[in-house]
């Protein structure tokens, strides 16, 4: 069985992310990278897959040269072997070209040896569109199922059964392999690199692919085609000083009308 | 090169820059691990005098128990990435550094090194894996710095050996599944292998710790405790044997050390950032400046000395007095850290919910354990006047 991971290297939630003035991207050079934390629990529900049978587990990647950070911690998890789609014309792509990207990838992958199951993130900590896995799905033709908080292979692993965790009630889907799945942050708690992970990942194979090799043309992706662009940013305005509700007695009325007055209840 | 990324105040030299690809990603998978897993709890488990047993089978899972050692399900890391990792063990708290520190260069390297291949089966993967505890018995109540003097003995009798004798100041005694003990034979000084579970060995742990109190230290009580023949260590020969373990260990206590005083020098670094007095932050005093400064002097030269002989250790030309060097300095540059760290605090700083006074009291220990700062400063003078000043 062969299972996919699309996983995003995003700016370190942690550091100060930051837009590039020149076109108002994000700025995915100068602050530090990390392998987006969203997408550790579809690699998670990947291996737990690969682990209670025989699977091989690919971690694909569309973007910059840092970006093969993203493979790197994926395959020091245990991933088996990655892919890295980069090329300059892809700067600046929106989730429509993302996915024809990725569709691509996979349309290649899945050319040498067939991919059963793709799985991606909830949404990634830069954009959090959550969009990308659906769009995917539909260039690729095979079923969705998004936001699934548990997954289970049938016996036979022709089909895959998720909890879709709504507001209102919980969901048990089924799809036919090949799908396209994204995985929610409750779906498992993702596991640390172990040390022996990290230096086996040194000998696991990775290919890097541009978008000739993939048969795109750059004018199909990038900034320039983009269906939405960003117009302006501007910094968060420093936080502002609570309210402090002084109990002269009628503190838990203030309280309530405060939280009445934000939609809290 | 111009980089737009600002001068990291944590690593000034750009030490990080030495390391390769998988030290760093060592280095971050434990730091991350413990940021989760350790970091909430550390101030409770000091107060409480707890040690977190629930970790040892996660510290397996990571790689972190006998990681520097080979086969038998250890990690095979260099010895780098053992000193980061006790670096970063010990940025949360030494109790943690010492259970690894214990386990891995004095329990598991002693089996490693000097075991029988059943001993070696019987416990290795087992110790690597977290599921068996091992503690090493080497201090006695009278016999501290000089261990020569042990007064533990070993007689053989027709089942094998008889243990007579106590250990004290022995980390994770109380919780350990094996015992590695040095005792006094006809032949000289000898290593055994004591199982929990053996008749005649009881262990007791000690309370009102002032420092390490998150970690366990007890007694160790052998009263005609019958060993098999088996028990002995077949390559230990002398007190050579255990004071090679103490070397091993004492190479991550080089690099620990710095962790309790990176820890320390950050929150100093950001109260005196954020607390002001007579109108602007403390930071902007020059007497605090100055103990700040002289913090991140001491510990990145301390991380290069600590990083110099890892990689002497690496190519295998790594000297006991070389790392007597580094104990001494890093522990002093240590400790003296987290004592202006904590006069950067104020009142805060004698309070568990910064945690500084709880490294300073920590490494109270630390500067004790593995040879004392005088002796290692014995052994230096030693070796630079070839005169032995010790009795
Ligand atoms: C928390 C903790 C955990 C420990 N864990 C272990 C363990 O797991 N296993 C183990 O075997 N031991 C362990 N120890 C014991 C530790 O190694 C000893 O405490 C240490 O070797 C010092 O021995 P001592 O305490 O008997 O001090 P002593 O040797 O009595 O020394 C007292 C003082 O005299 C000084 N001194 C002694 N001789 C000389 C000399 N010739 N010249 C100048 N000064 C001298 C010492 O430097 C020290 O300042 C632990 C200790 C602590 C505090």
């Amino acid at each position: 069985m062969n299972i996919v991971v699309c996983v995003k290297y995003v700016p370190d939630a942690t550091a100060d992310r930051t837009f590039d003035p020149a076109d108002r991207t994000v700025d995915r050079v100068n602050v530090p990278g990390v392998l987006s934390e969203l997408d550790e629990h579809a690699i998670e529900a990947a291996l737990q897959l690969a682990e209670s049978g025989d699977a091989e587990v690919t971690a694909l990647t569309v973007g910059p040269a840092g970006a093969s950070d993203a493979i790197k911690k994926a395959l020091q998890m245990g991933v088996d072997k990655g892919v890295h789609v980069t090329d300059d014309a892809i700067h600046g792509s929106d989730a429509p070209a993302t996915s024809l990207v990725l569709a691509k990838a996979l349309t290649k992958l899945d050319e040498t040896s067939p991919v059963d199951l793709v799985l991606c993130g909830m949404a990634s900590t830069d954009g959090g569109m959550s969009v990308v896995p659906a769009m995917l799905a539909e260039r690729l033709g095979r079923p969705q199922v998004t936001f699934a908080g548990s997954l289970e292979l049938s016996d036979d692993r022709g089909t895959l059964t998720i909890r879709r965790d709504g507001e209102a009630a919980t969901e048990t889907v089924e799809a036919t392999l090949p799908a396209v799945v994204s995985v929610t942050d409750q779906a498992n708690e993702p596991r640390y690199p172990s040390f022996k992970g990290i230096m086996a990942a040194k000998k696991k194979p990775v290919e890097t692919w541009s978008l000739a090799d993939l048969g795109v043309a750059a004018s199909e992706v990038g900034l320039a085609v983009a269906w939405s662009t960003v117009e302006s940013y501007a910094q968060r305005p420093p936080r502002q000083k609570g309210t402090v509700v002084t109990d002269d007695g009628d503190g838990g009325r203030q309280l309530v009308a405060f939280l009445a007055e934000q939609k809290f209840v | 090169m111009t980089s737009r990324r600002p001068l990291d105040p944590l690593d000034l030299l750009d030490i990080s820059a030495l390391l390769t690809d998988e030290e760093r990603a060592i280095q971050q998978a434990v730091r991350q691990f413990l940021r989760d897993k350790a970091e909430p709890h550390l101030a409770r488990w000091f107060e409480e005098a707890a040690f977190p047993s629930a970790l040892v089978p996660a510290f397996g899972d990571l790689g972190l128990l006998g990681m520097h050692l080979t086969g038998y399900g250890c990690a095979g890391t260099n010895a780098v990435s053992y000193g980061l990792a006790c670096l970063e063990l010990e940025a949360a708290d030494s109790a943690l550094r010492s259970f690894v520190s214990v386990q891995g260069s004095l329990a598991m390297y002693a089996l490693w090194r000097y075991g029988s291949p059943e001993q070696k089966e019987r416990w290795l993967p087992a110790m690597a894996a977290g599921s068996a505890v091992g503690c090493f018995g080497l201090t006695e109540p009278d016999h501290g710095s000089d261990p020569a003097g042990m007064r533990t003995t070993a007689r053989r009798n027709a089942s094998g050996w008889v243990l007579n004798g106590t250990k004290l100041w022995i980390t994770n005694g109380g919780i350990a599944d094996v015992a590695v003990v040095w005792a006094r034979t006809d032949d000289g000084i000898s290593g055994f292998c004591v199982p929990r579970d053996t008749p005649g060995f009881t262990t007791r742990d000690l309370h009102g710790k002032l420092s390490l109190r998150a970690s366990v230290t007890s007694e160790l009580i052998f009263s005609d405790c019958q060993l098999p023949l088996d028990a002995q260590l077949p390559e230990a020969k002398g007190l050579r044997a255990p004071l090679s373990c103490l070397n091993e260990a004492r190479f991550g206590i080089v690099w620990g050390a710095l962790g309790a005083a990176r820890t320390c020098f950050e929150s100093a670094l950001r109260y005196a950032r954020e607390r002001p007095q007579f109108g602007k932050p403390i930071g902007a005093f020059q007497l605090t400046q100055e103990k700040l400064v002289e913090m991140a002097l001491e510990l990145n030269k301390g991380l290069l000395l600590a990083l110099h002989l890892g990689r002497l250790k690496d190519n295998d030309a790594l000297r006991p007095e070389q790392v007597s060097f580094g104990k001494l300095n890093n522990v002093r540059a240590a400790l003296a850290i987290a004592r202006s760290a904590r006069t950067i605090l104020g009142a805060n700083g004698i309070s568990l919910e910064y945690p500084v006074l709880r490294h300073a009291n920590n490494l109270e220990s630390v500067l004790t354990y593995e040879g004392t700062s005088e002796i290692h400063t014995l052994v230096l003078g030693e070796a630079l006047t070839g005169l032995s000043a010790y009795r």
